[in-house]
This record gives C-alpha cells, structure tokens and sequence, in this order.
C-alpha cells in the first residue's frame, strides 16, 4: 500500500542526526528486526525508570513485556514512540530510526489514559486509526469508514459501533482500541495493558486477534500482568525490571530464576504458579 | 458532521449578507448606560414599544444592527472553538490569554508611538496581542514540561505575570508625554455599545477565519483532543496543533476583547460550549450546538440591551448564555440533571423490583415440599419472611411492593401477605434465573481470572440482556440442563398449596 | 540615586503583609489543583459590592466587606455544585460561575450608576501607591510620629488571620488537600475544610483588592507557592517557604517599580504590576536552579547518573 505521509516533519528535520547514527556499528540483523532498542535510558524528573535497555524483537512473534509494578514497562513503550523524552538510546524500526518509520507502528495505549466521556462514538475512535493515510486537512472519507468497520467487525463490535463510548463496557472500550490499531494496519504493534481488567469475552477475542496479526506476519510486543498466561499467550518473553533481565523465546526464558531475577524476593505465591504452569505446558 | 459545518457556514453567510448594506451608513456613537436617572426603588421601568421591538428585531437601527450582528458572529466563533478547548480540558486558557494579551498589546502601543504613530492603530494593536497571547500559552506549556507545577498552577502563574508586567506597562503609558491611555483603555475594556463598522470587519473576519481553521482541522483537533498520545504517536506534531489551536482563541479573545470586553470574552468561550455539552454525544454536534449557543446569546442579549435602558450588553449576553447553560444543565437531553436523575432512578427501581421479585420466588422455591424442587408454584408470600430475607426495612419492602404493584406485577397484597400475579411469578422465576447464572457464572470463572471480571460486575447482573443470558447458557452447560426444566413457567393459577 | 521616602516604607510593608497573607493560603490552593480560584473569586465578588451598597445604601466598608467575602464564598460553592449536578469539568465550571457573578455585579451597578461610583476597572487595578495616604491612627514614638495606614492594619489583621487558621489547622489542611476521602474517612470533614479555605480566600481578595488591587491577589496566591513547591518537598517548609518568597516579591516588586522605569526615562510605575512581574521572575529563576527540581540540577544529575552507570 502507498502510505502519503504529508505530514511527517521528520523526514526532513531526520537527516541531521542521521550523521551521528551513521557513526555507530549496529548487529546485521536489525535491519530486519521490527523493534531495536540500544541504550535506552528514560528518566522521570530525577528517578530514572529505564536504564540501558537493549532490545531487539524477532519478526512475527508474540512477545510479552512482563514485570513488575513501576518497571518501567509502559514507559519502555512510550519511550519507544518518543511520548516520553528519552534521556539517551536510539530506537530503531526495520532498520531506520523510529520517525522515518511511525506509521509501521500501531499503538495500543492504556484504556485509562483517555477521557472516555468524550463526545465521540466507537466509529470515530476506530476511524482515528486511518487519520495518518488520510494526512491533514482531508476529512474523513468513505473508505475511511469502511475499514474502520471491518476492525470493528473483527473484535466483535459492529452492532455498537455507534454507540458513544462511555456507554461500552471496559472490555468493549478495549476492543475499540485494538480496532484502532487494527485500521492502523501496521507491522508492528506496541500495546501497553490490553488484558488489564478486561471480561473473559474480551480476553478471548485480544488473543484471537493476537494469533491472527502473527498469522499475518505482524509482530506485537504487548505490556502483560498476568504471570500465569504467559506462556499460554506468547512466543516470546521480555523480563524486565528498569532494566531489561532476559529476552527470549518464552520457553528458554520464563523460568523461576529470571522470574526471581525480575521481581525480587517478593515472588512466592506468583512465582510458584508460574512455574507450575510452565510444568504443565510442558 | 459535514453537513453541520454546512449548515453553520450557510448561516453566516446570510449573516454576512448585512454587510453591503451597513457600507455607506453613518456611524454614531451610541451612549447608553452612562445618562444618570432617579434613583433604582423609584424609577419605573420603561417597557419598549411595539415599534421599538420590531425595530430591533429587523436591525432595522444602523447601531443595533453592528451589534447584534457582532456579538452574535463573535458567540458563533467562541462557542465553536469553546467546544475544543472544553474538551482538552483548558477551558479558563482564554481565561488565561485574555489577560495575557495586556503586555503585547501595551508594547505594541509603545512601539508604534516610539516610531511616530499614533499608538492606536488596530492592526498594531491586535498584532502585538496575539503575539503576547501565543507566547503566554508557550510559556504554559514550557511550564507543564519542564517542571513539575501543575496546569493551573502553571495557567494562573502565567495569567498573574504576564497580566501584572501589562499593568506596569500600562503606568509607564499612563505616564508618556504623547499619548493619553484613554483609547488603550476602551481598547481593553471593550466597548459593546458603541461599536464602529471597522470593530465589526474585524469581528467577522476573525470569526470567518475562526470557522473554516475548525472545519479543515476538525479531524486533527478531534484526535488531539480525545487521545493525545496515540496522536503523537502516529506524527502528527501536537504542539503545533495546539498552538494553531490557543492561536485561534487568542485571535478570537482579542477580537473580542476590543469590541465586548474582557469579560464577555471568557463566558463566550466557555458557557456556550459548556452548555452545548449536555444535549450530545457526537462531537460535530456538539460544536455547531456550541456555535448556535453562542450566537443566540450574543444575538438576544443585544438585543435585549438595545431595547431596555440601562442595561450594559456585555453583562446581559453573559447572563443570556448563562440562563442558556443553566436550562441546558437541567434539561439537556444526553447529560442534563434530569435525564442523568431519571434514568438513574429507573434503574434503582428496577434493581428494586428485581430484589423483591427473587426474595419471593426464593421463598416460594423453599415450600416446595418435593426434594428435587421440580416445580415451584405460585401462592401467597409471607411479607415478614421477605422482610428477613432481604436487609431491607418494612417501609422499604411496602413501598417496593407497592411500585410492583403499580407495573402489574404483583396481584394483591394485604394482611401480611403478597400474592405475585402470573407476569410477577414468572418474571421472578426469570430474575432467579439470570441470578443464579450469573453468579455461578462469576464462580466458575473466577479461578481463573479472578481480576478480569469488569469492574461493574455487580451492576451487570442487573442489566443482563437476552443475548447475554444465551451466552451465559452457553458457556455453563452444565448448568443449563439443570436449571433448564423447572422454569418455564407454571401456568397453575395462585393456589394456597404451598401453605 | 533611590529616592526612599516613609511612604516607600509603608508601601512595601503593606505589599508584604498583603503578599504573605495570600502566600499561605496559596500553598493549599495549589496543592488542591485550584490556582484559578483567586482569580475568578476576585471577579466574582462584585455583585456583592454591588448588593451591599445598594441594600443599604452606604458605601461604609465593612458592609461591602460583607457582601463581598459572602458572594466570595458563594462561588466557591456554585462552582462545586455546577462541577458535580452538572458533571462539568471544574474550570469550566469555575468560568461559567464567575463570569456569570461578575456580568450580574455590572449590570446592578450600571443600573445603579448615579450612585456608585464603583469602576470595574478599579477593581482590577488598585492602588498600593496610595495607601499610605489614608491614615488610620497615629503613634508617636520617641518624639518621632508614625501615621499607620489604615490599609497596612487591614491586611495585617486578615494575614495574620490566615497564619493562625493555618498553624492551628494545619494538619488538616494538609490532610485533606492531600487526599480529601481518607480525610473523610478518618473524621476530618473534607469539605468543611474546603470551605473553610475558600471563606479565607475570599475575605483575603476582598481585603486585598480593596486596598491595593486584585493583581496583587491573583500573583501572590499562585506564584510564591508554585515556586516554594520547586524548591522543596515538605509542606511544613513550603508554607513559611512562600511566604519568605511573597514578602521579598513585595520589597524587590516597590523597588523595581521605582527605579527600573528611570532606565528608560520614565518616573516610575505600577507597583502590583511588578510585584507580579518580579514574582514571576523569580518563579523563573527556580525553575532553572532549583536545588533538586530545577532545570539545571536534574541535567547535571542525569549526566552524573548515567556516567556512574556502565
């Protein structure tokens, strides 16, 4: 698909880091990598919440971003996206830094950081993924709405679509943000907390989806709380506490010592049933 | 959406069809409000005549026309832009740039006296207060960014500094040798009652301009308003978007400011868009409903002061939108009290019928001498084991009863005790149903994913639709089958077998 | 080179009781996320003088003192009853409110204007140059005779009204602007609290813009406290913190108005104006080199920080 990007500033203003970048020796495969990260740092005011992350995501895989409270997840995939100033590091979609790249991008934020009073019904929220091909001045046109549609019909919301959104339940309200990303129609897709307080409905249809962006070649790399789905869900596991403890295939990785790695001495009861549900897979 | 940016465009270009006719006209200043009278007990109120009224009704007065038509234009471009800064949560920004205006405007005087001019020229003027004004919003944002002082710290910091540096300019003005202020301070303190033909190009090319920057942005301001990080994530530039924004309030705050006042300004920006806010949830409507506000306060409260003496039309078209907002709040009918107050007791009483309905189908269920509970039938219920069953009071129950009774629920009810007609039994065998599915529903799933469940879980159980309920079913076969045969209900009519 | 005369002395005092005052309840304000309060409550209350003068007829002030703090109050209370029956965004409320109140005190006293000669602009610009002029009482001390300016006891009394309401309470104040439900929860009335802070801004508005302008008001409640809030993380140091701030506003404010201006050739200028202007200049000078939150401090940390690290 030809993507009209009118409106990215940063191709022009990119080249002069570009210089710099060009200086530093990077691994060969990156280039093919969805999502690398190199020294990544993000401070909030004085405490630092992610300190030299080094990441590198394999293509069309699954892979869960798991830690513990203030670990710095969700600010890993802000940072990502340049929403949170990063202190240093350079992050890099397929190869080329993150501004050249954006609209290979979907974004699934937390449902809380939306007013969900907001006069607007689920169509327009779904619409909002295709705003980037439209670029600006241009409204909202039929194909627009057509696929916007399609997501919708996809997660299982077609008949509430336009319903305004604070009258969906919060698993719905999720369901409109994953087909958001969806109409995006990215290659890579950052959600942060899709699972968070969502109804079994719900969970169900993110994982169906989930498996269905993979059989599409899509890579998500997804903010999860839930120890014991882990490995039920994902290909691939990043541990992480401010910094990154292990990244790997989930089987490798998501093991009683890493998970102990990451959270501490506090991980009795969470640990125990991890591990009991990686016996069990096995 | 389109079709109501239509419609608005439409309206004003007949609005702007007075134009050619006011060319030409001589201008006149028109005092009121100034004329002392007796005193406010003895004064009697003079009512306008027939003739006044249609004469202000047609703008057939030259004066009355440049202001009703003015304040309405100026209502119509401050209720739409009102509607986005609403909902970017700013709303006391024009609050804010309205009084930051002041030092842009008080150097842009300076400036122009200091290279010769007279000091009042208008564009001068306007310039340097939209300058100030954008900067006033910079430094807000600069602020929010940099440190951890929250917005309004942050808009009432900016709004004090730069407010007092335009007041100690001002005493440098007061004091030049050139220039007497007074023009500056009409200027600032607007002057609604006597406006002149270029006060009113001014307004309507603002409010032209204001118009078509929200129909072309409306997508972009849309986004930036609702979810500002998935925005910036997908590129577009939000701080320009912003700016472009705060620019269009400070353009229209300044227009405004010379020709209403301050005042005026900042309740035009806010209670239209406000008041527009309880009567939709689609945001096209909401801006065009926000538009229509403030044009139909500007238009009537200049109206109004044109007719009656005495009244200052600044202060009346602020109490017109206020009254606007007040009925609004009341009767709006997606937000409004009423409707929020109605629907909420709806689905008290509901829960109420509901509760009573399970207490007794409860108790019906526990007479039942067969172990199996096969069939349940319907009789009369004893009011003081209700009364036990549930941790509701006597009143309570009567008056629950009382309402089942009034949507033909229950058939009578005395004596201590309550017989359900056949809608009311197998309504309640219905309730008991959804109940008990549903909890075993909680229960089962619970191991699994104990803080899945929504968080208004309870609430749900009482608005479980059809499709709903077949899901449940569903997902609990086990349950289904069980529960499936004693319900349906029994067509027995009331009978004391249970006694 | 500076020409200081008494009347200098009792500008600047009054300025400092009168910022100090406004300082200390400004810490809550801003704590409580309600910095626009003074502004909208100085804009409000003019149909209370409006009222007061024409209910009875006089223009003494202790009854439009009256008037004005009650109408003060009451927008503190439309405005939380238009934010919570009407679901309204708060500073939307606080705008509808006090744009309301203040078009309803300019219609009272338009009507009545062969009476008052009350002038809106008045109400935002006042007069801190001349209150040393209207003398309440003198003392003669030591053969010197000092004229105390009624203005300066005025602000005095209300700000010195604020500090012990403030020390007394100050465990609930901070309670509560912290987290109004657990304060709630363990027996402190959040909201009698609240209205207690809003009666107290409100008698401080009216006092203050009576004497010496709203401008003063508005700066002095925000500003100091915003400052004293970059430089340090206790409530307990805040507080004397903002207004140690507010009173040099007031001194550094007198002293630019009256020299600054002669660099460009004038005699002086406004005195609320460059207490507010001198204000946010320091404002800004914390945000730069604040010992832990400024601009500069969080730079140099980071660099240090991330040189520590491998």
């Amino acid at each position: 698909m030809i993507r009209l990007f009118h409106f990215d500033r940063a191709t022009q203003s990119g080249q002069a880091p570009s210089g710099e970048e060009g200086g530093r020796e990077f691994p060969e495969h990156s280039a093919r990598s969805p999502l690398s990260v190199h020294d990544l740092t993000v401070a909030y005011h004085r405490k630092p919440v992610v300190w030299d992350v080094d990441l590198e995501l394999p293509e069309g895989k699954l892979v869960a971003l798991v830690g513990p409270n203030g670990a710095g997840k969700s600010t890993l995939i802000k940072a990502c996206q340049e929403l949170v100033p990063k202190a240093s590091g350079l992050v890099q979609v397929y190869g080329r830094p993150y501004r050249h790249q954006r609209h290979l991008v979907g974004y699934v934020p937390q449902r809380e950081s939306v007013d969900w009073d907001f006069p607007v019904s689920a169509m327009d929220v779904v619409a909002m993924g295709g705003y980037h091909r439209l670029g600006w001045l241009r409204p909202v046109n039929k194909r627009c709405r057509s696929e916007a549609m399609q997501a919708l019909e996809r997660v299982g919301l077609a008949d509430l679509a336009g319903r305004q959104i604070s009258q969906l339940s919060g698993g719905q309200q999720q369901r409109t943000f994953l087909a958001r990303a969806l109409a995006q129609d990215a290659r890579l897709y950052l959600m942060d907390e899709p699972f968070a307080a969502v109804d079994a409905a719900t969970e169900r249809v993110i994982v169906e989806l989930l498996h269905e962006l993979k059989a599409r070649g899509r890579t998500c790399f997804v903010v999860h709380h839930d120890l014991a789905t882990v490995t039920e869900y994902f290909d691939w596991v990043v541990l992480m506490n401010m910094r990154v403890v292990d990244a790997g295939p989930t089987k490798e990785v998501f093991h009683q010592e890493n998970l102990r790695k990451t959270y501490g001495g506090k991980l009795t009861v969470l640990s125990a049933a991890a591990e009991a549900v990686r016996n069990a897979g096995e | 959406m389109r079709r109501a940016a239509l419609h608005l465009a439409l309206g004003l270009w007949i609005l702007l069809f007075v134009v050619p006719s006011l060319r030409g006209a001589v201008i006149h200043d028109h005092t009121e409000g100034i004329r002392p009278l007796g005193s406010l007990a003895n004064r009697p109120i003079d009512w306008p005549s027939r003739a006044d009224l249609l004469r202000v009704a047609l703008l057939q007065d030259y004066n009355t026309r440049l202001v009703v038509v003015s304040a309405s234009l100026l209502g119509t471009a401050c209720g739409l832009i009102g509607g986005f800064l609403l909902l970017r949560k700013r709303s006391l920004m024009g609050d804010t740039l309205s009084h930051a205006t002041l030092p842009g405007i008080c150097l842009a005087f300076m400036g122009m006296v200091a290279f010769g001019h007279s000091g009042k020229s208008m564009p001068g003027l306007l310039l340097g207060a939209l300058l100030s004004g954008i900067l006033g919003f910079a430094t807000v944002l600069a602020i929010r960014k940099v440190t951890r002082v929250k917005d309004d710290a942050a808009m009432g910091i900016v709004l004090s500094v730069f407010f007092g540096l335009g007041v100690a300019l001002l005493g440098l003005i007061q004091k030049m040798p050139e220039g007497s202020a007074a023009g500056l301070e009409a200027f600032i303190y607007g002057k609604t009652a006597s406006m002149v033909f270029e006060d009113f190009l001014v307004v309507s090319s603002v409010t032209v301009a204001a118009l078509l920057v929200c129909v072309a942005l409306f997508k972009e301001f849309r986004l930036v308003c609702f979810d500002e990080g998935f925005a910036s994530s997908q590129g577009w530039p939000v701080v320009v978007l912003d700016t472009i924004m705060l620019g269009l309030v400070t353009i229209v705050t300044v227009a405004g400011l010379q020709a209403v006042g301050l005042i005026l300004v900042i309740a035009f920006l806010i209670t239209p868009a406000a008041a527009a806010r309880f009567w939709t949830h689609r945001l096209g409507h909401l801006l065009a409903l926000g538009a229509l506000i403030g044009g139909l306060s500007g238009w009537m409260g200049a109206a109004i002061s044109a007719l009656l003496p005495r009244l200052p039309a600044g202060a009346i078209i602020v109490l017109v939108a206020a009254i606007l907002f007040l009925v609004s709040m009341f009767f709006g009918s997606a937000r409004g009290v009423l409707v929020r107050w109605f629907r909420q007791s709806r689905l008290k009483r509901k829960i109420g019928r509901q509760h009573l309905l399970r207490a007794a189908y409860e108790w019906l269920e526990s007479r039942v001498e067969n172990p199996d509970r096969e069939r349940v039938i319907n009789g009369p219920i004893k009011m003081a084991a209700l009364v036990s069953s549930r941790s509701w009071s006597v009143p309570e129950l009567n008056r629950e009863i009382r309402r089942a009774y009034d949507d033909a629920f229950v058939q009578s009810f005395s004596d201590g005790e309550l017989c359900l007609n056949e809608a009311g039994f197998l309504a309640a065998a219905r309730v008991t149903r959804n109940h008990r599915l549903w909890e075993l529903y909680l229960i089962e799933n619970a191991d699994i994913a104990p803080n899945h469940v929504d968080r208004d879980a309870d609430a749900v159980e009482h608005v479980l639709g059809e499709p709903l309920v077949n899901e449940l079913e569903k997902l609990l076969p086990a349950y289904r089958d069980a529960r499936r045969s004693p319900m349906p209900g029994s067509p027995h009519p009331i009978s004391g077998g249970a006694e | 080179m500076i020409e200081w005369y008494p009347i200098d002395t009792w500008i600047v005092l009054t300025g400092i009781v009168c910022a100090m005052g406004c300082a200390v309840l400004g810490n809550f304000l801003v704590l409580r996320r309600m910095s626009m309060m003074g502004d909208a409550i100085s804009h409000a209350v003019l149909p209370g003088l409006a009222m007061a003068f024409l209910i009875t007829g006089s223009r003494a002030s202790l009854t439009m003192f009256v008037g004005a703090a009650v109408v003060g109050v009451l927008t503190a209370v439309f405005t939380q009853w238009v934010s919570h029956f009407g679901n309204v965004d708060r500073g939307a409320s606080m705008g509808i409110v006090f744009t309301t109140l203040f078009a309803f005190g300019l219609l009272l006293i338009v009507q009545a204007a062969d009476r008052v000669d009350l002038d809106p602009s008045c109400v935002l610009y006042g007069a801190i140059e001349l209150t040393p002029l209207e003398i309440l009482f003198r003392w003669s001390i030591a053969g010197w005779e000092i004229g105390v300016p009624r203005a300066f006891v005025v602000l005095g009394t209300v700000c010195l009204l604020n500090v012990i309401v403030v020390v007394l309470f100050f465990k609930e104040f901070r309670l509560s602007s912290f987290d109004p439900a657990l304060a709630t929860t363990l027996g402190f009335n959040a909201r009698i609290m609240h209205y207690v802070l809003m009666t107290l801004v409100a008698i401080t508005t009216v006092a203050s813009f009576e004497a010496v302008g709203s401008i003063i008001v508005i700066a002095m409640l925000v500003v100091p406290a915003a400052t004293a809030h970059l430089l340090t993380d206790r409530l307990s140091t805040m507080v004397p913190l903002s207004m140690v701030i507010a009173g040099s506003c007031a001194g550094l404010g007198h002293l630019s108005a009256i020299t600054l201006p002669k660099w460009f050739g004038f005699e002086d200028t406004s005195t609320s104006g460059m207490m507010a202007v001198v204000a946010g200049a320091l404002f800004g000078m914390a945000v730069l080199i604040a010992p832990r939150y400024g601009w500069v401090a969080r730079r140099l940390a980071l660099r240090r920080a991330s040189r520590r690290l491998p």
